[in-house]
């Protein structure tokens, strides 16, 4: 037990802080940017990185009808193209999963909700839970949530460990996604420090950003994470998921990222079941890419949808 | 031992001529350069030889630029391609200089050519906002309904420069381009860089959004077939194509339906009459839109 302002909290003990250091992060992280990929791997890559889009709309605007044409997209990418697989799931506000999850049925696409407050994660933790056991039961696979900013940020490490685990409780069958909002962190620092408490207290996957702040993903922000699984493994045997989001625009982003996880993590983590991109106009780019080679030209967002 | 300011003597400030894509000034990507000589063979600079990623990347700055660009007032368009050829007025003598010096001209054809470009974008930019009055319409139809025709821009064009007149054959093909609301990616030949670059700087100050030109220098049978091909490319203008490289064209551009416009290359005396700055140059690469609206609500 401890108590901060007043407030008791469970016996957590907060990771060692470890400083990082940025200079040698972002030298190597820009150093894997640059590594060239030859045709046949980048088709690979290609195709892979389509498996592991979390393809998300998190709009106030969204509607039923926007994400029925999501999961049609998300299940077939390109009409026509067998050999492009489907997404990895689509990610949606709660009050839209049950949707998704009549659209998406026997597909084996995952729907993921994001939850607890998203994107502020400023609420009562009760109504927090009680959004998750809601969420969970409307369908959702997977759940997408925010830690308490203003807690870690503020040093009350206790609460935000405490939310994680009740979270992960409330989740019952549903995997969850720490999202970090590495972009508020300020840190790599900080960012390192947040993952591991985010690991230890049982996420299934740590999530860089909501997409909602800048900068949302960045590659060194995603392989401090992702060094932070690495040494979780070694210790523990144990694995843990990534999923890097907000800002992957390009195909050449999304290998460039691929490159990150084989180079840190290695082949076991090469797959949906341990890394995902959360993204939108992503699959478009990945898209035209592949439809390039097929084609020998250049090829035009006007031939895709949603875009 | 005296210091160089004693003896008068400087370091050359040699210029690389790079591509002006997006607004800015980049190498090819493919780091390829080709050291440009003068008649008497004589080193005069080292230039970019665009690659075909080059193009692809001058077409997303340009669909990224076209629908605002088209978007603007027609007022403002005519405001800023004006502003263009203050830009140029101001650099009349260092454009000039260029034409001379890079590009073997006698000083008067190299002040006549620069002359005749800048009045070409003037007379380029006193037409954006009088081209809907004068091609638009308003059709007379069998029944109770407005029917009204305006042009529109046709998109990205991509167009390639011919070999002759580096600097008036560039501003002819493209003022009409731009002026009807298009965004361009112009390609020359890599002799012409020093002064396509020179008019890529007039362009980056002269409030032309980052985009709507992109300025490209390279080998026409590298680009040609990518650009034929490109299936987010709206239009191809070209100048002085052989027979083989229309076919081509022509061929690549029919799976995408894209608009084609061919020209014959002239010299820069040919390009400064006056029947080269026409209406009829900004038409090919506009799109007429026919609205029906009912009479009498």
């Amino acid at each position: 037990m401890s108590v901060h302002n007043g407030v008791v909290r469970s016996a957590y003990h907060p990771p060692a802080w470890k400083a990082v250091d940025a200079v040698a992060v972002e030298a190597r992280a820009a150093a894997l940017g640059t590594r060239s990929i030859k045709k046949a791997a980048k088709l690979q890559g290609l195709l892979l990185a389509v498996s592991m889009i979390d393809l998300t709309t998190l709009e106030g605007s969204d509607t039923p009808g926007k994400v029925r044409d999501l999961c049609a997209k998300a299940m077939r990418p390109l009409p026509g193209r067998s050999d492009i697989p489907s997404t990895g799931a689509v990610c949606v506000y709660p009050p839209l999963v049950a949707v998704a999850k009549e659209a998406l049925a026997g597909s084996g696409v995952k729907v993921a909700a994001v939850a607890t407050y998203f994107p502020s994660g400023q609420g009562d933790l009760a109504m927090k839970l009680e959004e998750v056991r809601r969420t969970v039961e409307a369908g959702a696979d997977e759940i997408d949530m925010v830690i308490d900013r203003r807690a870690f940020l503020m040093g009350d490490y206790a609460k935000v460990f405490d939310e994680i685990a009740a979270t992960v409780e409330a989740c019952g069958p549903a995997h969850l996604k720490v999202i970090l909002e590495t972009g508020e962190l300020q840190t790599y620092d900080k960012v390192r420090f947040a993952s591991q408490l985010a690991i230890d207290a049982g996420a299934h996957f740590i999530k860089t950003s909501t997409g909602k702040v800048q900068p949302a993903a960045t590659l060194p922000v995603t392989l401090v994470m992702l060094e932070v699984i690495r040494e979780h493994y070694f210790k523990t045997g144990k694995m843990v998921g990534m999923k890097p989001a907000g800002g992957i625009r390009t195909a050449k982003d999304a290998l460039k990222y691929l490159v990150m996880v084989n180079e840190t993590l290695g082949d076991a983590w090469m797959s949906p079941d341990w890394f995902r991109l959360g993204a939108s106009v992503l699959l478009n780019d990945i898209l035209m890419q592949l439809e390039k080679e097929r084609l020998g030209a250049y090829d035009s967002l006007r031939y895709h949808t949603l875009g | 031992m005296k210091t160089p300011a004693q003896t008068n003597m400087r370091l050359t400030v040699a210029k690389t001529y790079k591509l002006f894509i997006g607004g800015a000034f980049p190498r090819t990507e493919s780091g390829r350069s080709v050291a440009l000589r003068n008649r008497s063979g004589e080193f005069v600079a080292n230039a970019s030889r665009a690659s075909r990623k080059d193009l692809r990347e001058a077409v997303v700055a340009a669909r990224k630029a076209a629908e605002s660009w088209a978007g603007r007032t027609a007022y403002l368009r005519s405001q800023i391609l004006y502003r263009a050829a203050e830009m140029m007025e101001s650099r009349r003598e260092s454009l000039t200089a260029t034409l001379v010096k890079a590009h073997g001209k006698t000083a008067k054809a190299a002040e006549a050519e620069v002359s005749a470009s800048i009045d070409r974008l003037v007379w380029y930019a006193g037409w954006c906002d009088k081209l809907t009055q004068v091609l638009g319409n308003q059709n007379p139809v069998a029944g109770p309904f407005f029917n009204m025709s305006s042009p529109e821009a046709t998109g990205v064009v991509v167009l390639f420069a011919g070999e002759s007149s580096p600097l008036l054959g560039l501003v002819s093909i493209v003022a009409p381009v731009i002026c009807g609301g298009n965004a361009v990616v112009a390609c020359s030949p890599i002799a012409h860089a020093p002064i396509v670059i020179d008019f890529a700087e007039v362009l980056a100050t002269s409030d032309l959004p980052a985009g709507v030109v992109n300025l490209l220098t390279g080998n026409r049978d590298e680009l040609l077939p990518t650009a034929a091909s490109h299936r987010d490319i709206d239009a191809i203008g070209a100048v002085g194509l052989s027979m083989e490289e229309q076919v081509l064209l022509e061929g690549g551009a029919s799976a995408t339906i894209k608009r084609v416009w061919i020209d014959t290359d002239r010299t820069s005396s040919a390009w400064a009459l006056a029947d080269h700055q026409s209406l009829y140059r900004i038409t090919p690469f506009l799109e007429v839109k026919t609205s029906w609206h009912p009479m009498g609500l």
